[in-house]
């Protein structure tokens, strides 16, 4: 298939089911709100290696915040319920907790939700207080700077995570810039983040390794310098760089939503090709056909 | 056209309606309403003695007529919405645990006493003892919301254990009188005595305040949570200032004769 003049290859992203929360953090200005998302959603790209996936989803208008300060609002994801909660309980406590002048709030509706800040509250040691006001519970942990404010329930929904596009190029520069494309694009998709730094992924891994208790190693297929080495190869002749774009999302249509922008992006930033990752269909539920994904895709 | 009782004329003796509450009419027909018992005084008698019944509907409910001596209306509530077209009796909203009752005059001694959940409107004033305990009990209310857009008397919050009172005028004495926690909210002065024996919970002063001697100055400084108050408060009505929302609060601990868990927060400006 063409978008333009990027070949784009007749296959789907696979994804997969996973709970996620949206945490709302506010402080005195914008610049520390971002501080604290950045700090809670650091080294957090991959559940396999880090227990979740988390990033800045967008930031927030002092109008669309409980405390009306500016805000940022971000996704976290993990396997299961059990595991949103305590990353939630880590990060919050080590990162906002920390950090000056904030405070967090759920910013998720859903029927089910897990205790944070009631985790929290004990660094209060007997000194936290709490507030009930419109049936929600917040805790007001005293600090050293003042007071930390943090709600007590976040909501967890199942989301979708591992939707992904590979955005190939003629060397590194051709192709990162088509996928930074891709990524500005995406970022416009409410409800959806890209975990990986700058939402860029420039190592894609496959399931497992030759080396035993390695769960995930290096995507030979789509690496540029193992073209001439390995038995099979997904990068053609003319491709000397590949990245990815993971995707994870509260839904699959803003999954979805986010892969077709991206792909429209990237197509007109110059990729020769685009493609997208999965394990033959067989492990996740969510299959994301790229064919369909945006008007103007033609058969060649 | 909503449920609508109409008192004929104002009852010689205070009448007592326990259970007048749009949720409970409800499921009612029309004489079914009529039948329902009131206490004129000491005598038993039915509702159709002293209102006229009109209209339907399920959720919302009107009370019209001089009801000044009309005492428990909307008293345990649970859903829907009570109007009450002027001024209220004593314990009006006694006891609610959801829904809106709203009344558009003053309301008398003792309203929202006991409240557990949804909220009382008070477009004038209110008596003594607004959201206090009942005689014998240690904890006044527990949940729900009260507003009064006019003055309150004594003893507002009394033995308050969750919740949230807001007053845009005066407090009487004694506001917060041995609190247990939860929230007082005055834009207007305090009488004496505010947060006596309070153990835990905020008072938020937007006026001087004559404190206590048992009560012990902390800091001053913008609590995040108030915002959130204030900025509700604001979006149901109460003339609040972006100053007062954003502003910097005095910090007092007490009531030292307790445990000292408690706060009166009260406003220094915004700079």
């Amino acid at each position: 298939m063409r978008l333009s003049d990027t070949q784009v290859v007749d296959t789907f992203a696979e994804a997969f089911p996973m709970w996620g929360a949206r945490i709302v953090i506010t402080a005195q200005s914008p610049a520390w709100a971002h501080e604290a998302a950045r700090s809670m959603t650091g080294f957090a790209t991959s559940v396999i290696g880090c227990k979740c996936e988390a990033g800045i989803e967008r930031e927030l208008d002092p109008a669309e915040t409980p405390d009306g300060r500016p805000g940022v609002s971000a996704l976290l994801f993990a396997s299961d319920r059990e595991g949103v909660a305590k990353r939630l309980v880590e990060r919050i406590g080590q990162t906002v907790l920390t950090c000056p002048t904030t405070a967090c709030f759920n910013g998720l509706e859903a029927p089910e939700t897990v205790n944070v800040g009631g985790q929290l509250r004990f660094f209060g040691d007997g000194y936290q207080a709490s507030k009930v006001l419109d049936e929600r519970r917040y805790w007001r942990v005293p600090v050293m700077e003042g007071e930390f404010l943090v709600e007590e329930r976040f909501a967890v929904a199942e989301g979708v995570a591992g939707g992904n596009i590979i955005v190939l190029g003629r060397d590194v520069a051709g192709a990162l810039r088509a996928t930074e494309a891709a990524a500005a694009a995406m970022r416009s998709v409410r409800d959806v983040i890209l975990p990986f730094p700058g939402g860029i992924a420039r190592s894609g891994s496959k399931v497992g390794s030759r080396y035993s208790g390695l769960a995930a190693s290096t995507n030979e297929a789509l690496c540029p310098t193992l073209r001439a080495q390995v038995p099979h190869t997904d990068v053609p002749a003319e491709v000397g760089s590949v990245f990815e774009i993971v995707i994870d999302g509260l839904t699959f249509e803003a999954v979805r939503d986010a892969m077709a922008r991206g792909l429209e992006a990237a197509a007109g930033a110059g990729a020769s090709h685009v493609t997208a990752g999965n394990y033959g269909g067989n492990l996740g539920p969510h299959h994301i056909e790229l064919r369909g994904l945006v008007p103007g895709l033609r058969d060649e | 056209m909503p449920l609508t009782l109409t008192l004929r004329e104002p009852p010689a003796v205070p009448l007592e309606t326990e259970g007048l509450a749009p949720d409970r009419l409800a499921s009612l027909r029309r004489s079914e309403i009529e039948a329902l018992t009131v206490w004129h005084g000491n005598e038993r008698a039915q509702l159709a003695d002293f209102f006229a019944v009109s209209g339907d509907g399920d959720e919302e409910l009107l009370v019209e007529g001089d009801v000044r001596r009309v005492k428990f209306l909307g008293a345990g509530m649970t859903t829907g919405r009570l109007t009450v077209a002027r001024d209220a009796g004593m314990h009006t909203g006694a006891d609610m645990r959801g829904g809106e009752l709203v009344v558009e005059g003053d309301v008398g001694d003792f309203a929202g006493t006991g409240m557990r959940g949804g909220r009382l409107v008070v477009h004038g004033s209110a008596g003594h003892q607004l959201g206090g305990a009942h005689p014998g009990e240690r904890a006044g209310m527990r949940g729900g919301e009260i507003l009064v857009h006019g003055d309150v008397g004594d003893q507002v919050g009394a033995g308050l254990r969750r919740g949230l009172i807001a007053v845009a005028g005066r407090a009487g004495d004694g506001a917060g009188l041995r609190m247990l926690a939860g929230t007082i909210v005055a834009l207007g002065r305090f009488g004496a005595a505010a947060g006596a024996d309070m153990r835990r919970g905020t008072i938020v002063a937007m006026s001087d305040v004559t404190l206590l001697p048992t009560f012990t100055y902390a800091c001053s400084y913008r609590p995040p949570f108030l915002s959130l108050y204030l900025r509700h408060l604001r979006a149901l009505g109460l003339p609040l200032t972006d100053e007062q929302i954003e502003g910097r609060y005095a910090r007092w601990a007490g009531d030292g004769l307790e445990l000292r868990r408690g706060e009166i927060l009260i406003y220094e400006g915004n700079e």
